[in-house]
Formats: structure tokens, C-alpha cells, sequence
């Protein structure tokens, strides 16, 4: 029993302290604001997944066309477009 | 000791309140320090959870039968492995399993998934806490494992079904499946309530989600070889509705993997992937109701129980809240893009979805229509194996073939001539193999036949896909073609893992389709030396031995098996009968061929008083492939799961100064 209640008290003291933790560390806090990205931040993340995106079609295009799944005549046919589609992401991705 | 149990169990209920609560308050307000503080406290649940899981492991490994929950599931005699698993065998412990399971995964996710933005994960904390305070109030307030009695001199013993090494390994895998999809479900709601509704939430739990899909599906598989070696009717499936909970939380998380991977790369499907998220999470709590509230009668629900309108409230909330959630940022979840061709390979896997879904539907409604015609009309009416086989023909079949389909087709679109030159080898082996399975008599199953000419353009299609992937990336120079093979596979593991985990679709496919389509079943009543023939086996009973184990007597007929002249092997099925349950199991014997993949599956359906036996022996043929599907799976999953530095690399470019960290 007397175990029992030492290791019970033992976790209830380390639980609040873990949780007090924060403020026990930072009395006060000079910004306790919490931090989120900012809208040129979330921009820039927009254009990065964009960027991504369009060079991913145009790897997987070419993979593709490499393996015969796209003919020669379609793979004309949509190659400009995504290439146009990557160069514009990359600069606004860069921008 | 006990006390040391409920103290850390009220400790942790108070502390995932704290996560839910302080964790709302700090994200709403945007405190960082509070957010800080929410998220230790989760840290600190599962710490004291542990504590719990640790004094319940102790009473059992003591036979400590002063814990009601001891003395209901244990006996003296029970062999320590059985004893000790007896944790997740009734209600109470296997609550405390989710509830450990899940404080173990919200701990790891939170900690690692830090890609998925602070915002987010200070949204991700409260939603997660919240699950758990609704687990860990069942185990304080209403079902508690440390519930305490005057100890009786021994136990009641553990269901004889449940004493299978089985039993080690197949519930923590359900439960590392179903617990596992509440990752995905917290990020998701995270992201909706912060209103990011980029990508970040499903790059941080890509993993999460892929393991828990794995999880589940392998604990499914364990759960049919389980049934298959010790419930001892001859099958591995039964459309039982417990069965049914695992699966179709498993077939909303398959689709959700597939469509993912549309918005990954078109920015598309994201309100339907969402949806698919919160499916997925309410159908695998919806499986923890079916079996712990003992509504609906299955093999699995040990108990009733009075937890289920706790259960169907928190269903009936969740389902609500996550659907409001959804709908209130349904203008940020817009697309901007739109699917270019119905014959695409993004096409496929939204057909892919449809079905995948329909099938999820339509067991939900096969397992809630008794529960609904009972509430109706006052008689529950029953829905059986044809029900749930015209479904699984009617979209499984499709499926199957969608399977070979989608990688054969392109991104974006494809032409008809393209299409015509990398579908010919597949559809003429399929072709030649469907002609050859008819005219070697396998006509008998119009479905069988079906399921194997699918099943070989499925496999010609993958073989295919590898060959052309590798002569493609050799042609690139500086490789030969093993080294080809290995870049090809390590530069794109989830796809080429899929496809691995495609072939074990087929495996599973082909076993199914032969053990059920094309078996052979014969029931006779044998006396000492009397036989029967069984599809080209003949099958002797010598007689009965009977043996005393620990805590049953073993009655076991002896049975030789011959084919042709020669003799295969002496083969002891039976009965066990156990004493503290006060219980008869049947334990069946079976002679694997692993050349054909067959079994022949023997059972002493009943020992009678005169000597004699009523034997029922299956012969199963490709029986073998469903459980050699399961180690293919658990290899493509693992291909799939395998981190990828040059990915890393990217993403680590990507998200450099927009992931902020705390």
C-alpha cells in the first residue's frame, strides 16, 4: 500500500511538474505569442508545393513516356505545357 | 496495488482533459506556453497510463484474483503467455490497451510530425486529447480494470478461443491499426481548425497513416488464420460483424492512400480526402463499439456491456463535428484543378475510390441493418454470407481489375494507342489464362474463373510495370540492370511498394477464389478403421487418444491419410475440454501441401460415446496463398514505409522557414 501511494504520488508530482514545465522554465515571457507563418510565409509555401507539383508532372511525364505509356505524339502534345507550367512555378516559387 | 491503478488512470483522464481544454484555449489565443504545457500533458497521460498498463500486467503474471478483472479472465492453471494476454481478452483491459496505444501514438506523432506546422499541431494536441479523455472516463467511470472483490480461490479462466498464440499478436495489431488511424484524423482536424489546408498535414502523417493501414490489414489477416486453425469450421472469414469493424476501416483508409496521392500531385480530391480521414477514424471506433458494447451477436463480443450508448454518443459527436468542421472550410479545400480525362491514371484511382467506399458502405449497412429492422419492426432480421458475396463479386471484381488497370495508364491522359500497345501482354496472358483454367474443367465457378483471369492481368500488368521501370532507368546509363532495379524501386518506394502490396491483393485473390470456389467437403460418421475419400485422399480413423494438459483433458482421433499408395501422415484431430470454463474447443488438424498450397482440413465435428467420430474433412486447394499474401504485404508495406533521404531532402527545401518550430 505504502508503495503503492509513494509511486501514485511520485507520478502526480512528476505529471504537474512536466506540465508546469513551460512556465516553471519562463516565469515571465518577453512573446508568448505563437509563432504561425505570416502570409508571405504561407505564400511562399503555396508556390513551393506548386513548384513541386508541376516538376513532379513533368518527371513523371517523361518517366512515362520512357516506358511507353505515353506515345511520342501525346508526349509532344503535353510536354509544353508542363514545362511552361514548371518555369512559371519555379518563378514564383523563387520569387 | 490497486489504488496505484485508478490513481494513474484518474491521472491520466485529468491529464488528456487538461490537453483538450488548455490545448484549445492555447491555440484559439495563440499561447505558446500553454500550447507547450497542453502538449506535455499528453506526454505525461501516457506516463501514467504506462503506470496502469504495468500494475494490470502485475495482478495477472500474480493470478492477483482480488482484481475483478483477474478472476473473470484468468485461472491458476491458464500457462503464463495466456495469462498475461488475457490483458486485451475482456472489456476493461482491452479499453486500457486503446487508451495506452493511443497516448503512445499521440506522444510519437506529436513529437515527430513537427512538419506539420506548430499552428497545426497546437490544434492536433486538444483533438487528440480529447479521444483519449473519452477513454480514459470509460476506464475511470464506467469500466474499470482495477475493480476490486473478495478474491475467490481461483478464477473463471480465459475463453478457450482466445488461447491461441494467436492471441499475442492479433489484437495489438487490430489495435495498432484502429488507434493508428486517429493520427491522421487529429492532423486532418488540426489543419481544418488552424485553416491550413495545405499539404503539411499529410506530408507529417504520410507515415502514420501507411503504418496504421498496415497494421490493420496484417491483424486482419492473423485474425483469419486464427479463425482458420481454432475456431474449427473450416473457414477464415465469416462476414461476422467484428470482422466486418476492421475491415472497413481498412477499406476507407485504402482509398484514402490512393486519392491522397491526387492531391499530391494535382492539389485535387482534398474535401473528398478529408471525408475519407474522418470515415476511416468513426468506422474503426465504430468496430471498438461492435465489440465491447456487445449489441450485435459475434464470436468476438465477449460481454455485454453498458458502455455502448457512451460509445454511440461519442460516434454520433465526432461524426457531427468533424462533418461541421469540414463543411465551415469547405471555400479553403477547393480545388484548383480539374481531372483532364476519365481515362487517366488519376481517373483510375478515383474509380478506385468509388468502389472501395461502396464496399465500406455496404457492409455498414449489412452490420447496422439488424440493429435498424429490430428498431423498426421489433425482430432483427439477418443479413448472411450471400448478402455480403454478391457485394464483394460486385465491387471487389472491378477492383481487382482497376488493380492492373491504373498503372498501366498514364498521368494526366492517355491515348488509345498508347493505351492498346501497354495493355496487349497483360490482357493476352489474362486471355490465355482464362481459356486454360475452362478447359481444365475450371468452369464449375463462373466467379472463379473471373477472379484468376483478373488476377493474372493484375500480375502481368505489375511484372510489366517493374520490367519497363527498370529498362527505363538503365537506359539512362551508368547501371546494370540490378542496379537499375534497386534505383528504380528506392526513387519511388510508395508506388513500387504498392505494387507489392498489389500482388498480395492477388494472392489473396487467387487463395479465396480456390479455397472457397473450388473445395471439397465431405462429412461422414467413421468407427476404428473405417474410411473415406477425399478428393483423391483416403482418409483412415484408428481410434481416440485422450491426454490431460494443465487446465484441459485433450480427446484426439486418430486419423492416417493416403493418397494413391502412398501414406501422407498420421493426423489428431479433436476436442478440448477445458475445466474452469467449463468449456468444449474444437481443434482442428490440418495437413498443409506446399507444393499445391492446399490443406486438407480435418474435424472431429463430435466425439460420440460408441468409439466413432463424425470427421468433416475440406480439401482447400491454394489455400496457402492467402497467408503467404500476408508476408508479401508486410514486405510491399515496408518497401512503402522505408524512409527516402532524396525525399527528405525535398520536403526538408520546401517547408525551410514555414514550418515554425516551438
Amino acid at each position: 500500500m505504502s508503495v503503492a501511494l509513494l509511486v501514485g504520488g511520485l507520478l502526480a508530482v512528476a505529471s504537474v511538474v512536466l506540465v508546469a514545465a513551460p512556465f516553471l522554465r519562463e516565469p515571465v515571457a518577453s512573446d508568448d505569442r505563437l509563432l504561425q507563418p505570416d502570409a508571405a510565409q504561407r505564400r511562399r509555401l503555396a508556390h513551393a508545393e506548386e513548384r513541386d507539383r508541376a516538376l513532379d508532372a513533368l518527371r513523371e511525364l517523361e518517366f512515362d513516356h520512357r516506358t511507353g505509356k505515353v506515345s511520342d505524339e501525346d508526349y509532344r502534345t503535353q510536354v509544353g505545357d508542363l514545362r511552361q507550367r514548371a518555369a512559371a512555378a519555379l518563378r514564383q516559387a523563387d520569387g | 496495488m490497486p489504488d496505484l491503478g485508478r490513481a494513474a488512470l484518474v491521472t491520466s483522464f485529468l491529464l488528456l482533459v487538461y490537453a483538450s481544454a488548455a490545448g484549445v484555449f492555447a491555440a484559439w489565443h495563440g499561447r505558446r506556453r500553454l500550447a507547450e504545457s497542453a502538449q506535455n500533458a499528453l506526454i505525461a497521460a501516457f506516463a501514467s497510463t504506462t503506470v496502469a498498463v504495468v500494475v494490470l500486467l502485475t495482478a495477472l503474471a500474480r493470478h492477483d484474483f482480488s482484481y475483478s478483472y483477474v478472476a473473470q479472465h484468468t485461472s491458476r492453471e491458464l500457462p503464463l503467455g495466456y495469462t498475461l494476454t488475457a490483458f486485451w481478452g475482456g472489456q476493461e483491459g482491452s479499453l486500457l490497451l486503446w487508451l495506452f496505444v493511443l497516448c503512445g501514438y499521440s506522444v510519437a506523432a506529436v513529437l515527430t510530425a513537427r512538419r506539420a506546422g506548430r499552428e497545426v499541431i497546437a490544434w492536433v494536441v486538444p483533438v487528440l486529447g480529447l479521444i483519449g479523455s473519452f477513454f480514459a472516463m470509460l476506464l475511470v467511470f464506467v469500466a474499470s480494470p482495477f475493480a476490486t472483490q473478495a478474491a475467490p480461490a481461483d478464477g473463471a479462466g480465459l475463453n478457450p478461443s482466445l488461447q491461441n498464440p494467436y492471441m499475442a499478436i492479433h489484437p495489438p495489431m487490430l489495435y495498432l491499426g484502429y488507434v493508428g488511424l486517429t493520427v491522421p484524423f487529429a492532423f486532418a482536424m488540426g489543419a481544418l481548425l488552424a485553416r491550413r489546408t495545405d499539404e503539411r498535414w499529410i506530408v507529417a502523417t504520410r507515415r502514420w497513416t501507411l503504418a496504421a493501414w498496415a497494421f490493420l490489414g496484417v491483424g486482419q489477416l492473423l485474425g483469419a488464420h486464427w479463425a482458420y486453425v481454432e475456431i474449427g469450421w473450416g473457414g477464415y472469414y465469416a462476414w461476422d460483424p467484428v470482422e466486418n469493424a476492421a475491415l472497413m476501416p481498412w477499406l476507407a483508409a485504402t482509398a484514402y492512400l490512393h486519392s491522397v496521392m491526387i492531391q499530391e500531385k494535382r492539389g485535387m480530391l482534398k474535401v473528398w480526402n478529408v471525408l475519407l480521414v474522418v470515415l476511416a477514424f468513426c468506422l474503426s471506433i465504430f468496430g471498438t463499439f461492435l465489440t465491447r458494447s456487445g449489441i450485435i451477436q459475434s464470436i468476438h463480443s465477449f460481454t455485454q456491456s453498458s458502455i455502448g450508448p457512451w460509445f454511440l454518443g461519442f460516434i454520433c459527436f465526432i461524426t457531427a463535428a468533424s462533418l461541421a468542421l469540414v463543411f465551415a472550410r469547405l471555400p479553403l479545400l477547393r480545388a484548383k484543378t480539374r481531372l483532364e480525362s476519365l481515362v487517366s491514371r488519376e481517373a483510375t484511382f478515383l474509380y478506385n475510390n468509388l468502389l472501395l467506399v461502396a464496399l465500406a458502405l455496404t457492409i455498414l449497412w449489412g452490420v447496422i441493418y439488424p440493429l435498424v429492422s429490430e428498431a423498426v419492426t421489433g425482430q432483427a432480421a439477418t443479413v448472411s454470407k450471400p448478402y455480403y458475396n454478391f457485394f464483394l463479386h460486385s465491387f471487389g471484381l472491378p477492383l481487382l481489375l482497376l488493380m492492373g488497370i491504373g498503372p498501366l495508364v498514364a498521368w494526366r491522359r492517355a491515348s488509345l494507342r498508347a493505351l492498346g500497345r501497354t495493355f496487349l501482354w497483360p490482357v493476352v496472358a489474362a486471355l490465355a489464362a482464362g481459356i486454360g483454367l475452362l478447359a481444365a474443367g475450371a468452369g464449375s465457378s463462373r466467379i472463379g474463373v473471373i477472379a484468376y483471369t483478373f488476377s493474372v492481368f493484375v500480375l502481368a500488368s505489375i511484372v510489366l510495370e517493374f520490367a519497363r521501370g527498370t529498362r527505363a532507368r538503365r537506359a539512362l546509363g551508368g547501371v546494370g540492370w540490378g542496379g537499375a532495379f534497386t534505383s528504380l524501386v528506392s526513387r519511388n518506394r510508395r508506388r513500387y511498394g504498392g505494387y507489392v502490396v498489389h500482388a498480395a491483393v492477388v494472392l489473396l485473390a487467387i487463395g479465396v477464389a480456390g479455397s472457397s470456389a473450388y473445395q471439397t467437403v465431405r462429412e461422414t460418421r467413421l468407427h476404428p478403421g473405417d474410411s473415406m475419400n477425399v478428393a483423391g485422399n483416403r482418409v483412415v480413423f484408428r481410434g481416440f487418444d485422450t491426454k490431460l494438459e494443465g487446465n484441459h483433458r485433450a480427446i484426439r482421433a486418430n486419423v492416417d491419410v493416403y493418397r494413391g499408395g502412398d501414406y501422407l501422415g498420421r493426423y489428431r484431430p479433436g476436442k478440448n475440454q477445458y475445466f474452469a470454463e467449463d468449456q468444449v474447443s474444437n481443434e482442428v488438424s490440418i495437413r498443409h501441401d506446399l507444393l499445391t498450397g492446399g490443406d486438407l482440413f480435418m474435424i472431429a465435428d463430435q466425439v460420440n460415446a460408441d468409439g466413432s467420430v463424425d470427421l468433416k474433412v475440406l480439401q482447400k486447394p491454394l489455400v496457402n496463398l492467402i497467408w503467404l499474401a500476408g508476408l508479401v504485404f508486410v514486405g510491399g508495406s515496408l518497401i512503402a514505409l522505408w524512409p527516402d533521404a532524396r525525399e527528405e531532402r525535398r520536403l526538408a527545401e520546401r517547408y525551410e522557414g514555414v514550418t515554425v518550430r516551438a
